[in-house]
């Protein structure tokens, strides 16, 4: 297929886990400013948020003040903001539609009904209630275009590079809510306990969809090194890092090209570690600096899928 | 000032009774309980928007994305005018192919005296470029939309000729399935000869149209992107036949071949289906500042080793100075009456028809010879004084910019408006199709002109489409 469709699916599915990932974010961030906590706990919650994804000086700059209002106006509704939900879910649309030829009718009507529904509803980022609608129904609008692509998608060259955007962005984003949080929650070594760190650590859970599947796995306390076990180790958890990259090796072995040898090792190298891994060594390298390696390794791979097949070999 | 137009549905003016091919249709208006209709027709405005259907239009707000209004009122062609309608548009196709190929060769036409040689060799749209240059089966305008507007008693007059980048097929197939989806019954009633084979029939003559020695040609088709107005319809299509949609950024030429670049590395190109105008292709030949192009295209293209549709200069033959000499094009190549009249033109560059034209500016159309999408025409009974005299000192500076034709009372059918229903103006553009034999499904896009007594059908103007249906029998 064209290198530049194949570039559009993989951005427009990219964007799409983008929007559903900032959603999940935020909200559990405006959830945990329910809780009785101090509002420096609270804000420094926001600044963490704003810090691991790169926009605290951005948002600096044009809102000052670090209130749950005004972080949630400029990362959910904020359109000069790239990084924005709502810029996103434009990013995702304006990609299927550059490649609508390409796609079941049913996706393209999917992503474009999602923007329009957008762009036509305007929402205070100070109403907690339409605040907390809204990230339900971007994660709900995200759930009904990947059943979409699911269900409609024939099984060639353009699914394999719509899931292999999907997923690195998703290692992506699972690495960083884990990050944030397991920065914020345990500022010094590994210690547990307390009912705010029980609110937050379910939070979190939540956050990645996780707090059930964390019960039926683990029948026991939300432990820190279990909640990190979960999201970093365990095949059978659909946002973790291993689940994720072993899809990224997966699907990278079913666009192999005459390039992308090195790329596959890679990936099939990172998926390794994570497959034979165990918390434990993880715990003793860090999970901060564990976190910073693997960010940098998707990023990565990021590039070099671009490398050898979006921006394909020169004349 | 303009005679009463043929009214498409009705008999005659003032006459209730219907002709015979719409009084199935009417009854079934008649019949059919107001607010049906009314759902029906919102519901159509919602699925289109949904589907995406829409076009960008110019010189708004930078990708502003607007519906063409959908009129649920078909208009309807009887079997026995559409095989008349038909036989003509293959006629004077053949004929404009036959022209570009002698204009790019020995020029026997002009040799021969029936068209003005500097009328031709110094018109903008003539590319010294394809002097000399054979294509595939001689073929130049593979893909042609002919306007075509009944006027007087009905009579069909072929308003202009498209053979550069025609669009439009696009909503032909949409407002059809559009129709079929909204009112099965009406179908069911009619005996509709299908036009949804039509990708199929693209598809087919773009291969036929293939360099020599090519078993198995891979057809793309070349889009400036997803901001340009008929992004939609370019999508479509390469959806439809099943072929890839590039940009010129997706090409590139080696050694005189052309080459798109994929996930897999570089594939051979052999049929571009291009939608970009000649200015735009190769930025080596044509305008260097083009982004839209591929450098080195116009090489391979002369080599033989791609085939360009609609081949590279094919303007020379659509161009409104042009025009006028079609119907000697018929005789002269093909030694056969026209069957379709072109309508009377005035050609500015004349001293007596010029003489004419500024006496007669209130009651006529003036044209700009490389004018389209009704950007830049006069419109004489609807223009104000100070519009009439604007125009005369533009006509004055450059007379040979300009054609006249005398107001036409475009046909009118009846079509929803605010006020319910009423007859507006209409045209038709069906697309004939060049390649191995000349064909084309039966149908065309029908525009209408929404705004009362508005004779502008362009969709850039306010103007909205119907299905068209014609009858089998």
């Amino acid at each position: 297929m064209l290198s530049r469709t194949a570039d559009h699916l993989y951005w427009m599915a990219r964007y799409t886990e983008r929007a559903e990932n900032l959603a999940r974010m935020l909200d559990v961030n405006s959830r945990m400013s329910l809780l009785p906590q101090g509002a420096e706990i609270l804000q420094q919650g926001w600044i963490a948020t704003l810090t691991i994804i790169g926009l605290m000086d951005a948002f600096r700059q044009r809102y000052g003040a670090v209130t749950s209002s005004n972080v949630i106006a400029f990362m959910a509704f904020d359109r000069d903001n790239p990084l924005s939900i709502c810029s996103c879910v434009h990013a995702a649309r304006e990609n299927a539609r550059a490649v609508r030829g390409t796609l079941t009718s049913e996706i393209w009507e999917t992503l474009n009904a999602t923007w329009l529904e957008m762009r036509g509803t305007s929402l205070r980022s100070s109403n907690e209630e339409e605040v907390g609608s809204f990230f339900e129904w971007v994660k709900y609008r995200s759930h009904v275009a990947r059943g979409v692509i699911q269900g409609t998608m024939l099984r060639d060259e353009a699914w394999h590079f719509t899931w292999l955007g999907t997923y690195l962005e998703r290692a992506d984003s699972t690495a960083r809510i884990l990050d944030v949080k397991y920065h914020l929650l345990l500022p010094r070594g590994e210690q547990a306990g307390g009912a705010a760190d029980y609110y937050q650590w379910s939070a979190l859970l939540h956050s990645v969809s996780a707090f059930e599947i964390y019960r039926r796995v683990y029948r026991d306390l939300i432990t820190p090194r279990r909640v990190a076990e979960l999201l970093v180790l365990r095949d059978d958890m659909p946002r973790s890092l291993r689940r994720c990259m072993s899809q990224v090796h997966m699907h990278l072995q079913s666009v192999r090209n005459a390039q992308s040898a090195e790329t596959e090792r890679r990936a099939g190298e990172l998926q390794a570690s994570l497959h034979f891994g165990r918390i434990d060594s993880v715990f003793e390298i860090g999970l901060h600096e564990y976190l910073v390696r693997f960010l940098g390794k998707v990023r990565d791979l990021g590039d070099r899928v671009s490398r050898d097949f979006l921006v394909s070999a020169a004349d | 000032m303009l005679a009463t137009p043929y009214d498409e549905m009705h008999a005659s003016d003032g006459d209730v009774r219907e002709h015979e091919h719409y009084k199935t249709f009417a009854s079934w208006l008649a019949r059919t309980p107001g607010e049906r209709v009314a759902h029906k027709r919102a519901e159509a405005d919602t699925l289109f928007h949904r589907v995406g259907i829409t076009f960008t239009v110019y010189g708004e707000d930078a990708g502003t994305e607007r519906l063409i209004p959908f009129d649920i009122v078909p208009r309807i062609i009887p079997a026995n005018e559409w095989k008349h309608l038909a036989a003509g548009l293959k006629q004077r196709v053949r004929a404009l192919n036959a022209f570009t190929n002698d204009i790019y060769h020995s020029q026997e036409i002009l040799n021969a005296g029936r068209i003005p040689a500097e009328q031709v060799l110094c018109n903008g749209q003539y590319r010294p470029e394809m002097q000399g240059i054979d294509v595939p089966g001689s073929i130049y305008a593979h893909i042609a939309g002919i306007d075509v507007v009944r006027a007087g008693e009905g009579e069909f007059y072929v308003l202009e000729d498209n053979l550069r980048v025609p669009s439009g097929v696009s909503y032909m197939l949409e407002d059809r399935r559009m129709m079929m989806r909204l009112f099965p019954e009406l179908f069911a009633l009619h005996s509709v000869a299908p036009v949804e084979h039509y990708p199929d029939l693209l598809l087919e003559n773009l291969r036929s149209v293939a360099p020599s020695g090519v078993n198995d040609p891979t057809v793309v088709l070349l889009t400036p992107g997803a901001y340009n107005s008929a992004y939609f319809e370019h999508a479509f299509l390469a959806q439809q036949m099943g072929i890839e949609l590039v940009e010129g950024q997706d090409l590139f030429v080696d050694d005189e071949f052309v080459y798109m670049r994929t996930t897999r590395g570089p594939q051979r190109v052999d049929v571009i289906y291009r939608r970009i105008d000649d200015d735009f292709l190769d930025p080596l030949v044509f305008r260097p500042d083009s982004m839209l192009g591929i450098p080195g295209l116009l090489a391979a293209y002369r080599a033989g080793r791609v085939t360009i549709a609609n081949a590279i200069g094919t303007g020379v033959a659509d161009d409104k100075s042009i025009y006028p000499y079609v119907p000697e094009m018929v005789r002269f190549y093909l030694g056969e009456e026209p069957l379709l009249s072109n309508v009377p033109t005035f050609v500015l560059r004349r001293k007596e028809d010029l003489d004419y034209t500024l006496a007669h500016l209130r009651e006529l159309v003036v044209k700009e010879v490389h004018g389209a999408g009704g950007y830049g025409m006069l419109i004489g009974p609807a223009a104000s004084k100070a519009e009439l005299e604007a125009f005369r000192q533009r006509i004055l500076r450059a007379p040979e910019k300009y054609i006249a034709q005398p107001t036409l009372a475009l046909s009118a059918c009846p079509t929803f408006v605010d006020a319910g229903i009423a007859p507006r103006h209409i045209d038709l553009r069906p697309f004939v199709l060049s390649g191995r034999e000349v064909t084309l499904v039966p149908g065309g896009l029908t525009r209408v002109a929404l705004r009362e007594g508005s004779l502008v059908v362009n969709s850039s103007q306010g103007g909205g489409t119907k299905d068209t249906w014609v009858l089998e029998r």
